[in-house]
């Protein structure tokens, strides 16, 4: 230790506020090409933080536009042409450039390491380079859209993406291959990180949580991304060569479009909200000072969420022509994905239960996530039940139904975790009052613009139209209205975590109290090389008794 | 912050070790598996395409058949064998390196680069057959029941004349032909779509592969590799073996159907 001081002494004798602190990650090298050329997980995530920050902020503009021409029934402040584009630009960034890098490549590449003892990702550099596909994919995506933009609707299904779609589809799919890659890579480095890099004592069991759906989540991508990859490459083969795969007057089956789309757009679902998942049970679990209740089940129906991810496609297409046995199979095993969700809601309660709870924002927004998932889910089995997907698809019930689980699920989830690691990622803190503040309007505003949409939709509103019957009107207004309240909620946390960046107050190691090996064993921020002595892990990740009682010993 | 020191000088006199690594054995798994990993998204990436096939098959079974009665058996079979042997070349490379051969295995990998280009040399040449008597989809295909007479002409005359209207070979849209014949056609134009994509897709991966193997091959001559570190020489063992899995899958769905029938 003081060979190192002495060390930092010499090299930045001009900056004396520094002899006295290690360098972190964050202050060890300042210039651009250190950033941009870093083999660091945590720098990496940084950038991923960045650059889906800026896709988000440009997703929501899109949102503003839809719901803002939504407020009033006519089709008056854009043509139907414009909205097209403007709902297919709002569902292709935020699900393809902010959702899918969001939880799993910031919080995955910037804790995964930390929480199993590892001084970086199996392959850095094959990680700086799934971080460059992703920008170069995001870039060509905005070329697509600055030359005119997308008129399909997020899911390219075809005759809309190849016999009657003039805008730029193929240059948009090169884009999403990228991407695609990009997802792949990160969730390979993930899966063999687990695997090989955990720290001595570090058995599967001992394993935080947040690192088992990482861990799932990883392997949804591995098997499902490069099924959309063929696909895209597919549509991209029959608009060039103008052959019909996808095209029934050429031979080609629509059907098999839809399939092939769906055999990895479901998983991807899982993609979204499976790391929010694991990371509301490390927040629960913190905030509430106590073991986990039913650690290895939870571990576990994460695991089988993945697994049933892959099984339940079809339940996107009942009304497109599959026969009606697939289909009730396929409704039978959406059913069962309750169950492992079910699970979790439980066991976070069971956690909670007895705990001794504070309210901090990450919490806040754990619990709003219990409540919004939940309805996000039930929801779910309205549309897997045959019978009522008739009246329900393609309305805005289904809209309403994966934004609870998108916004209110992903979102909130990854709000919590962004809320939870800040004083890990920065070494600062943010103001507690500001963050719930904060937290407290976006549920508002998030229940304002989407609870209503359940109704509309029931009233039968279809989705992606620019029109709707004025008897709808103060339905719709509320929800534009609640998005407004909900844009303001995004915009705080914008405000504060960047004050907090220059300003806040130092964080010190663990402000939590948290129990994982990212909070007890690195300083925040941590040091490049994360850990100063590999840690030894020789028990489960959640004894908060246990450890609380050692404080009080001493 | 000592331990960080030296755990780097320990490192330090392994230059083949990552710095993020304990041990060569941690880095020889974790790379493994991420080659393995790696294939597993190249049997979903090539599983599209299979299921594609497998669907439309299934669906214009009669027509698949004597779709692929076009394509060359003998070529087909010539690669077949020249790709199992770059397989054979490439194990001898690996356990050369395990073994400290380094020429050996860099031998063992130029040879093996040799039969690939080798395989791909065959493959230009059934392509552009293909493309003469018009099985590529596109503006250049004709009906599908005149590519065997397209065929004859061109290799009778043992020139490079396309067969064309002037004798007697009809664009598949053609008016004179019939309903049937032309929705046949159609589903001709499947199978040959879904060759093209499913044999391009697969030379692509040797081009890369040539690429990679290349590089190895430079560092084995340069004696890089040694029995505690061969590591690239078996994981580039892996992708090529799998190249050459998915032709034998590739080979008899696109060249054998219904070659028992006696067509």
């Amino acid at each position: 230790m003081s060979q190192l001081e002495l060390k930092s002494g010499v090299t930045h004798a001009e900056q004396a506020h520094e002899v006295h602190e290690k360098p972190n990650y964050l202050n060890h090298d300042h210039s651009v090409m250190s950033w941009l050329y870093t083999l660091d997980h945590k720098r990496i995530g940084i950038l991923y933080l960045v650059s889906i920050t800026a896709m988000f902020i440009l997703g929501g503009i899109m949102a503003a536009l839809v719901r803002v021409e939504l407020s009033t029934p006519k089709g008056d402040f854009l043509t139907a042409d414009t909205y097209n584009k403007s709902f297919t630009a709002h569902g292709v960034i935020m699900l393809f450039f902010f959702l899918i890098p969001s939880i799993p490549a910031v919080m995955g590449n910037f804790a995964l390491p930390l929480m199993i003892g590892a001084r970086d990702v199996a392959f850095p550099r094959l990680n700086l380079l799934s971080y460059y596909l992703y920008a170069l994919g995001a870039g060509i995506g905005m070329v697509a859209l600055l030359y005119g933009g997308v008129d399909t609707g997020w899911t390219f299904y075809t005759p809309y993406s190849s016999t009657y779609s003039n805008s730029y589809v193929t240059v948009m799919a090169v884009g999403l291959f990228c991407i695609g890659f990009s997802s792949i890579l990160t969730g390979l480095n993930f899966v063999v990180t687990v695997h090989r890099m955990r720290c001595p004592g570090l058995t599967w069991f001992r394993l935080p949580l947040f690192i088992w759906a990482i861990y799932a989540t990883s392997v949804v991508q591995l098997l499902g991304t490069p099924v959309i990859a063929i696909t895209l490459a597919l549509l991209g083969v029959e608009r060039t060569l103008g052959v019909g795969i996808f095209d029934p007057r050429l031979g080609g089956d629509p059907v098999l479009f839809q399939h092939m789309f769906w055999f990895y757009s479901h998983p991807a679902v899982y993609i979204m909200i499976l790391p929010s998942l694991g990371l509301i049970s490390e927040v629960i679990a913190t905030f509430s000072r106590k073991n986990v209740f039913g650690y290895k089940i939870i571990a576990l129906s994460s695991v089988t969420i993945a697994v049933f991810g892959f099984i339940v496609w079809a339940h996107h297409m009942f009304t497109t022509g599959i026969s009606p046995y697939a289909a009730m199979v396929f409704s039978f095993l959406t059913f069962s994905v309750a169950i492992p969700s079910g699970i979790k809601v439980f066991t976070w309660l069971a956690t909670m239960y007895k705990g001794a709870i504070s309210f901090e924002t990450p919490m806040i927004y754990g619990i709003a996530f219990i409540g919004l998932f939940t309805i996000g889910g039930v929801t779910g089995l309205y549309l897997s039940t045959l019978g009522m997907d008739i009246h329900l698809h393609d309305t805005y019930f289904v809209v309403a139904h994966f934004h609870y689980i998108m916004v209110g699920g992903a979102i909130l989830g990854f709000m919590a975790g962004l809320h939870f690691w800040w004083p890990k990622i920065t070494g600062r803190m943010y103001s507690d009052f500001w963050g719930k503040l904060g937290a407290g309007i976006i549920f508002i505003g998030f229940n304002f613009t989407f609870f209503p949409q359940f109704i509309l939709g029931y009233l039968g509103m279809p989705r992606r139209y620019h029109e709707y019957p004025e008897e709808l009107q103060l339905l719709n207004v509320m929800s534009s209205a609640g998005a407004t309240i909900l844009a303001i909620g995004y915009t705080l946390p914008l405000i504060y975590l960047t004050h907090s960046f220059f300003w806040g107050e130092k964080a010190g190691k663990n402000p939590w109290g948290a129990t994982t090996l990212d909070w007890t064993a690195t300083d925040s921020p941590p040091s490049p090389h994360n850990f100063d002595q590999i840690p030894v892990v020789t028990e489960e990740p959640y004894h908060f008794e246990r450890k609380e009682a050692g404080v009080v010993s001493h | 912050m000592s331990a960080i020191e030296e755990t780097e000088h320990g490192h330090g006199h392994n230059k083949n070790l990552a710095h993020h690594f304990d041990t060569l054995e941690q880095q020889h798994e974790a790379n493994t598996l991420g080659m393995w990993a790696f294939l597993l998204t190249e049997v979903l990436f090539f599983g599209g395409l299979f299921a594609a096939y497998t669907v439309y098959r299934y669906k214009y079974s009669a027509v698949f058949e004597e779709a692929s009665n076009l394509l060359d058996i003998t070529l087909g079979a010539v690669n077949t064998a020249i790709l199992i042997g770059s397989s054979l070349t490439m194990a001898l490379a690996v356990r050369n390196s395990q073994l400290g051969n380094s020429t050996k295995t860099g031998h063992w990998l130029v040879l093996t680069i040799i039969f690939g280009m080798g395989f791909l040399g065959v493959k230009y040449f059934e392509w552009k057959h293909d493309y003469d008597i018009h099985l590529m989809p596109g503006k250049n295909f004709f009906h599908w029941q005149f590519a065997k007479k397209a065929k004859e002409i061109h290799t009778k005359e043992h020139s490079h004349r396309l067969p064309g209207p002037q004798d007697g070979v009809l664009k598949d849209d053609d008016p004179s032909l019939g309903v049937k014949a032309r929705l046949e056609s159609e589903q001709a134009r499947l199978f040959y779509l879904l060759y093209f994509c499913m044999t391009s897709l697969h030379a692509l991966h040797m081009v890369v592969g040539f690429g990679i193997i290349g590089v190895i091959a430079w560092k084995a001559y340069s004696g890089v590799f040694s029995p505690d570190y061969y590591t690239p020489v078996e994981i580039i063992g892996l992708y090529w073996h799998f190249v050459d899995i998915v032709w034998i899958f590739l080979f008899p769905l696109l060249y054998l159907l219904g070659a028992h029938l006696g067509h």
